[in-house]
């Protein structure tokens, strides 16, 4: 062995340099920056609109009494214990995720044709899918609606694919753009994937008609285009889980194939739990074990196996009748104060006669509001009201409460009738 | 809603024909993935009928019983956990107080760099999570660089390099003549890398063998890849695990910071916690200032954010509560230590019991190599056999899981392994 000398705390890298020299600062997510703008914001009346998660009436975080009550008989059974789950996640979690998304009569369960894969959200969920296309799929191009989730284009071309977008959201109607949708899709790649919200769009709270659902069902089966849903808040639209599911359960039972991602950050509100799963249709049960197979491969090396907490929350709910109930009271609890918010701010500003069309606000639905402001009259209100949406104007409605519409229908009053611009306001 | 929902019923009798007639599964040329070679063998194992079943695969801890465990601490943690905190969004790089505690596991109670603010580090989906970012990490900034393995690794760790594109090569590390470490080889091939590669080192309990090298052998180690400027990356997911004691096992680490590099680590906590399924783990990256530390760190949540967003909050409070409670930690430590004495309890009956059959080998490897598994020698047929004929299962690399092996399965597994080995 060679006499070894002390040694100098120097660099490593043969020149000298560390490996991360010109290592610079990665730009900051838009949504943790205007959290931590609202953290440091002393003023009282301060509003964060900004991040997707549902508050109570006193602004509080929100954990759902049956998940509560769950979390205790978890931890209060000795019988259970922390082994690894299958790479595929927790059975019972997938089953029943799948009945939920799909529904108990699902023909394609019945036959087997469903592979569905517990993931670490629904983020992952959308990678993990993204990844098995670009391994899998001969086509590697995605249609994003436009606007979507702003994590949307980063999840799909960390996994290789290519982003288009089709036409979603008309800013001057501030609702559906059906004919620029079916234009777009109608002229779309062969075989591209599209990704659908499948209820409450994100950010925009506008939804296709059950009977649009089915022209862009047909459409996409014309053209082979192979659809990619994202289902982030079923039950928190309608208050209805199964109505919620109806876009998804429309192309679930044509036969066809499709993938659908999950969350449960938000209907169950398991944000942190970071839980959700991966649902691929197939057309055949040998495909489908198949296709389970090849997607163990690409889960393996990243994370192995998910994480139990979440799945057994969720499993426990929805596999007991009780705590099924419970649950959907709540949730309709949660839609219904959603609704009636909207229903106040739009009230509102109808009776300040505030300038322009407000009924934007009732038709859109779910968690999320497209206000259609741009940047200028966003830093306005963050500026002389302390009131933090993100920068494209979405506002959640979820962390608004009824206490606090006033101040903010005064808010968008000053806003609109200032010197501000008013033409993008409706 | 009625409405809706009886018109889609409609629509869908019609339409269903239609649909299917235009398509045709886009997944028909899918082959079927060959199972995991680790994670198939449970599989198996559960299938199997016999009442003699051993399984002596996968790497989880078991009691005498033969029983999987959850630590008394943890238990204590999750009872003061249940309801009682906000399941909202963790920050991207996950809890901070967890990094922080883990940090002082691997880096040192009082370590200065920890003080200096020079560690970029984020929480990660256990073991594989924080390989599997850095490798990524790795891709991204040393996107020339490529990745040196020991022979033999975790067969997982090729996938995740792999999938994170970044070019793998191997050094030599197990001995299968003497059962022990291929000193001289491994440094040749530390020595023959391209300056500024990047070696990926099992930090204590290497798996599958349980052969680590000697302190000595450590610094030289440190030495000889200083000397080539190369990049240690250690792997540390048996810490507490190897020796009982969290200090002892992190040696090779602290040898490497007293030696001046700027290491990369994957903690885990799957095995010291007994917390597997709960995939918590950190990630941390050694930089040279404040300024870097947190410049690296924003990218590593940059990389995190198109996987997971940020990571699960459960198995981290478990952690935080455990670590940031003296009693509660002082209890971890003493049930690590128990699991920890009883797998080298076993190595000891294992080999006593194969000695006293009169087994014509050497089964000293068996208690000199350390933590979870023992590398047997056994070849792939022979581990076949034991299948086979005694239903004891393992990997086909011959690698035991000695945290499976019981006192009353360890008279049975020491015939049988006799019987296909004389």
């Amino acid at each position: 062995m060679e006499h070894l000398k002390p040694m100098e705390p120097t660099r490593i890298h043969s020149n000298g340099d560390s490996l991360f020299q010109d290592m610079t600062f990665a730009p900051d997510i838009p949504v943790y920056v205007t959290t931590a703008a609202y953290n440091k914001d002393p003023c009282p009346n301060k509003l964060h609109l900004g991040i997707g998660v549902y508050r109570t009436e006193e602004g509080k975080c929100h954990t759902l009494n049956v998940v509560k009550q769950v979390e205790q008989t978890l931890a209060n059974d000795l019988s259970a214990d922390k082994e690894y789950l299958p790479i595929t996640g927790m059975p019972e979690f997938n089953k029943l995720s799948a009945k939920l998304m799909f529904g108990s009569g699902s023909p394609a369960i019945k036959e087997s044709r469903v592979v569905t894969v517990q993931c670490v959200s629904g983020c992952l969920s959308l990678r993990v899918g993204a990844e098995f296309l670009a391994k899998h799929y001969h086509q590697h191009v995605v249609y994003l609606p436009e606007p979507t989730y702003g994590n949307h284009p980063n999840l799909i071309s960390a996994a290789g694919l290519t982003l288009k977008t089709y036409r979603y959201y008309d800013p001057k109607t501030l609702v559906l753009d059906f004919q620029g949708l079916l234009e777009d899709l109608g002229s779309a790649l062969t075989g591209a994937i599209v990704l659908f919200h499948a209820c409450g769009h994100n950010p925009t709270g506008v939804d296709p008609t059950c009977q649009q659902w089915e022209q862009i069902r047909q459409l996409v089966r014309q053209r082979g285009l192979l659809p990619f849903f994202d289902c982030a808040y079923q039950g928190l639209v309608s208050g209805n889980l199964d109505d919620d599911a109806q876009s998804i359960r429309m192309f679930g039972c044509d036969g066809g194939e499709c993938f659908v991602a999950q969350s449960y950050s938000k209907n169950m509100g398991l944000y942190g739990e970071r839980i959700g799963s991966l649902s691929i249709v197939c057309k055949t049960a040998d495909v489908a074990r198949r296709v389970e197979s090849q997607l163990k491969l690409i889960i393996r090396p990243l994370y192995s196996n998910p994480p139990i907490h979440g799945a057994a929350i969720v499993t426990a709910i929805l596999k007991d009748r009780d705590l099924y109930q419970k649950w959907t009271n709540e949730l309709k609890a949660m839609r219904d104060r959603l609704v009636q918010v909207r229903r106040q701010l739009y009230d509102s500003l109808c009776n300040k006669g505030t300038p322009g069309d407000w009924s934007h606000i009732i038709k859109q639905v779910g968690m999320d509001s497209f206000t259609g402001w741009n940047k200028d009259q966003v830093d306005f209100l963050t500026r002389e009201y302390h009131i933090y949406m993100s920068s494209d104007g979405r506002i959640n409605i979820g962390g608004l409460s009824s206490k606090a519409v006033p101040y903010f229908a005064g808010a968008i009053h000053d806003a609109v009738i200032s010197s501000l611009p008013s033409s993008t306001l409706a | 809603m009625a409405i809706r929902r009886a018109m889609s019923g409609r629509i869908m009798d019609r339409t269903a024909v239609v649909g299917a007639r235009y398509m045709s599964s886009w997944w028909r040329s899918v082959q079927p993935a060959p199972k995991d070679p680790i994670l198939g063998v449970t599989e198996a194992f559960l299938a199997d009928q016999s009442p003699d079943k051993v399984n002596v695969g996968v790497g989880a801890y078991r009691d005498d019983n033969g029983k999987p465990v959850v630590l008394e601490c943890v238990r204590e943690a999750e009872r003061r956990i249940a309801g009682n905190l906000n399941m909202e969004y963790l920050p991207m790089g996950g809890s901070v107080k967890m990094v922080e505690e883990t940090l002082k596991l691997a880096y040192g109670e009082n370590s200065e760099l920890i003080k200096e603010k020079r560690i970029a580090a984020v929480q990660a989906l256990s073991g594989t999570g924080a390989c599997r970012l850095f490798a990524d990490f790795q891709k991204r900034f040393c996107p020339d660089s490529q990745i040196y393995i020991p022979v033999p690794t975790w067969a997982n760790h090729h996938n995740i390099w792999r999938d994170a594109q970044v070019p793998q090569k191997t050094y030599h590390y197990y001995h299968p003549e003497s059962k022990g470490l291929d000193f001289a080889a491994m440094i040749d091939d530390i020595k023959n890398a391209p300056n500024g590669s990047f070696f990926l080192l099992h930090a204590c309990a290497h798996n599958p063998t349980g052969v680590d090298p000697s302190e000595e052998q450590w610094r030289e180690i440190s030495h000889h890849i200083k000397a080539k400027g190369h990049f240690a990356f250690f792997d540390m997911a048996y810490q507490g695990f190897a020796s009982g004691d969290p200090e002892k096992d992190a040696k090779a680490i602290r040898i490497f910071l007293e030696d001046g590099h700027h290491i990369g680590i994957a903690q885990s906590y799957a095995k010291n916690m007994g917390l597997y399924g709960q995939r918590v783990g950190c990630l941390s990256v050694l930089c040279e200032d404040e300024k870097q530390a947190v410049a690296v760190k924003s990218q590593l949540q940059q990389l995190a954010r198109p996987m997971y967003s940020n990571p699960p909050v459960h198995g981290a409070l478990i952690v935080s509560t455990i670590l940031s409670d003296p009693d509660l930690k002082k209890q971890w430590l003493k049930e690590v230590k128990v699991m920890a004495d009883r797998i080298i309890g076993m190595r000891t009956a294992l080999r006593g019991n194969l000695e006293k059959l009169g087994s014509p080998l050497s089964w000293q490897h068996i208690t000199n190599q350390i933590g979870m598994f023992c590398y047997s020698g056994l070849t792939p047929e022979q581990v076949d056999r034991l299948t086979n004929e005694f239903h004891i299962y393992m990997t086909r690399n011959g690698r035991i899981s000695m945290a499976g092996v019981t006192t009353g399965s360890v008279k049975y597994l020491a015939n049988a392994i006799h019987e296909v080995t004389k």
